[in-house]
């Protein structure tokens, strides 16, 4: 699950490069980038129970919407609590939450916990769907968290407000990955790698598997708690939409769009997935490129282009269609052709994977 | 509540169960002989819907679509299992999500493309657009006797064929020990293929029946899928008779709920499900996990 040294070095050059986006993008796209990180938020921590576990949840965001709502219900009217409450709140709330639903669902297995935590997700869901605790159906708007850290104030205007969320979301998600990393390095994480390679086997080594998955369900609802704090900072606003199985199956394909043998394909198929459906309309609007097309001829280039965007659907279609018939392994596995990349040689099997 | 009005609540269930059935009873078979988690199922049946819409609207039968529905449907099953699905039965569950959630999305701008994005409404076939009188004061839709009976018929006959017939058998063996049936010598591509046209002809079918009830519209595939996986999952992974027994009480425990206790009906089914799973974690006829 972890990077090699080289990979290492080159996550931390996605890093920075993530980092200098808002000194070279419109304030539309850092907005978009923020909403990226936000689901790249929830499927790292997804990927704690799936990837690394072996539990695949269809509930998880349940536990993203349930700390969106956290942060509704416990702001004021008027202004915003700080962040230094809100976050531990949501958190707190998600990994409770959590914590319930997973030492129930954690009794069945395989498609059976599949279901059962799409039941609890849904239950969640109907919550708010349906009574007035948060808006109904409609949803809500809330004041932002503010963030003060010990009586110190970081105040924006509204111009500056997406470049200081965005660097909170990506401060967050940096955070979330070293946690994981080091969480997957200890016998902790160990232990659920054995659980998802050969779950009979752990137990007779003698561990507690319940216990082991049980925790892993409730880290990985506190984080994706983490994650829908920042939806909710981010778009000020809450609607059943968010707490829905629709969250849920996002999540998971991002994952698998990513690939599920490292912690950062969630990450890469995040931010596929959403720039996906922004494709026609970011190339649309790449100035180089509308040049480029009209210097050979091409003058209504940039207006096809977005003509596409109408056809988001198909686009996200074909490419996932692609990735699941060309990259079984999902984007993660995507390299640099290193001139001629070794042809021959099936891949290792994901349970040879584990390390002793 | 007046007993007339609980009794139509309870054909109003009895219809939806049998509904949920048809859509229910294809993805359960897919699930237990190939083992494919088929997302893409509730958009069949939408294409179904869609069918008894175009149907209607240039020959002004909603009937003729149900043989087209039939027909299209296994042709469209079989060509779907030899160029896509064949080639993910021995990959992960998690690629076939994948890739059956491509497929909604393809399926679903197809809608778009073809049909477009509005609202249609379908309407009752004549024969059928009046009510039948059971008691004084109390009658109930005849299209809806009928969408009982056609669903009736077509269970009967499923049962018959995995019951009774060669293929049947085969299927149920399959289902069972798929190597086993390899082993013997049986063309297990031909049963495949069988049963992925014989599943997408019921959602199909399903989507023909609905259309005049429900009227068609962009994404109706989706709250249908996710409540026949509830089906499929109750009455036991890969189980008919458990598929039939549990969409009948997912319908009536939905539509009388929806009717007598609204403000919790949502929730209902999806605390029987959790309920029934955390009480027998295979369903309530399943055998394996």
């Amino acid at each position: 699950m972890l990077p090699t040294p080289k990979g290492a070095f080159a996550l931390a050059a996605g890093t920075a490069m993530l980092a200098m986006l808002p000194f070279m993008a419109q304030p539309y796209y850092v907005e978009l980038a923020t909403t990226a990180l936000v689901a790249a938020m929830l499927a790292l921590s997804l990927q704690l129970l799936v990837g690394c576990t072996g539990l695949v949840s269809l509930g998880h965001g349940a536990f993203y919407g349930l700390a969106a709502y956290t942060v509704y219900l416990v702001t004021p009217e008027d202004a915003g609590l700080s962040i230094m409450i809100t976050l531990p709140l949501a958190v707190l709330t998600a990994g409770g939450a959590a914590l319930l639903v997973g030492a129930l669902s954690l009794r069945t297995r395989g498609f059976f916990f599949l279901m059962v935590t799409l039941a609890f997700g849904q239950m969640i869901f109907f919550i708010f769907h349906d009574t007035k605790l948060g808006g109904g159906t409609d949803g809500a708007y809330l004041a932002r968290p503010a963030l003060s850290f010990l009586g110190l104030e970081l105040t924006y205007t509204r111009r500056q407000r997406p470049v200081y969320l965005y660097y909170v979301a990506l401060v967050q998600l940096v955070a979330m990955y070293l946690f994981l990393a080091f969480l997957l390095r200890s016998l902790f994480g160990r232990v659920l790698e054995g659980i998802r390679v050969n779950e009979h086997r752990m137990r007779a080594l003698g561990y507690d598997t319940y216990r082991y998955k049980l925790a892993a369900f409730v880290i990985a609802g506190a984080l994706a708690g983490a994650a829908g704090h920042m939806w909710a900072m981010h778009r000020a606003f809450v609607n059943p939409e968010i707490v829905g199985w629709h969250r849920s199956a996002e999540a998971l394909l991002m994952i698998l769009l990513g690939g599920l043998q490292s912690l950062h394909g969630p990450i890469l198929g995040a931010l596929a997935f959403t720039g996906l459906g922004e494709l026609p309309q970011l190339v649309g609007d790449a100035k180089p490129l509308a040049r480029f097309f009209a210097t050979i001829g091409l003058d209504d280039f940039g207006v096809r282009v977005q003509a596409l965007a109408e056809r988001k659907l198909l686009l996200e279609g074909l490419v996932i269609l692609a990735v699941v018939l060309a990259l079984p392994r999902g984007l993660a596995s995507l390299r640099l052709p290193r001139f001629i990349r070794p042809a021959y040689g099936e891949p290792p099997a994901r349970d040879e994977q584990v390390r002793p | 509540m007046s007993l007339a009005g609980f009794l139509a609540q309870l054909l109003n269930g009895v219809q939806y169960g049998l509904l949920l059935f048809l859509i229910a009873s294809g993805l359960t078979l897919i699930f237990g002989v190939m083992g494919i988690i088929n997302l893409a199922h509730g958009s069949l049946f939408m294409v179904g819907a869609y069918v008894a819409f175009l149907v209607t609207r240039s020959v002004g039968s909603v009937w003729l679509a149900l043989p087209v529905a039939l027909l299209a449907g296994a042709a469209f099953g079989a060509l779907l299992e030899r160029g896509l699905f064949r080639h993910f039965y021995k990959r992960d569950h998690l690629d076939q999500v994948l890739l059956t959630f491509a497929l909604i999305l393809l399926f679903e701008e197809a809608r778009s493309i073809f049909v477009g994005n509005d609202f249609y409404s379908v309407p009752v076939p004549t024969a059928f657009d009046f009510s039948v009188p059971i008691t004084a004061g109390f009658s109930y839709s005849a299209y809806r006797f009928a969408v009982i009976g056609v669903c009736l018929a077509l269970a009967v006959a499923l049962f018959l064929w995995i019951e009774r017939t060669r293929m049947g058998a085969i299927i149920r063996a399959a289902a069972e020990k798929p190597e086993m049936v390899d082993v013997i010598g049986i063309d297990a591509r031909r049963v495949h293929m069988t049963v992925f046209a014989v599943g997408t002809a019921l959602a199909l079918t399903a989507g023909v029946l609905a259309a005049p009830l429900y009227s068609v519209y962009p994404g109706m595939g989706d709250g249908f899928l996710i409540i026949s996986f509830v089906v499929v999952v109750i009455g036991g992974l890969g189980s008919i008779s458990g598929a039939f027994w549990s969409a009948l009480l997912i319908g009536l425990v939905d539509t009388l709920g929806k009717a007598y206790v609204p403000a919790v009906a949502g929730l209902a089914i999806y605390v029987l499900m959790a309920a029934v799973l955390l009480w027998r974690p295979t369903g309530l006829f399943g055998q394996r996990g």
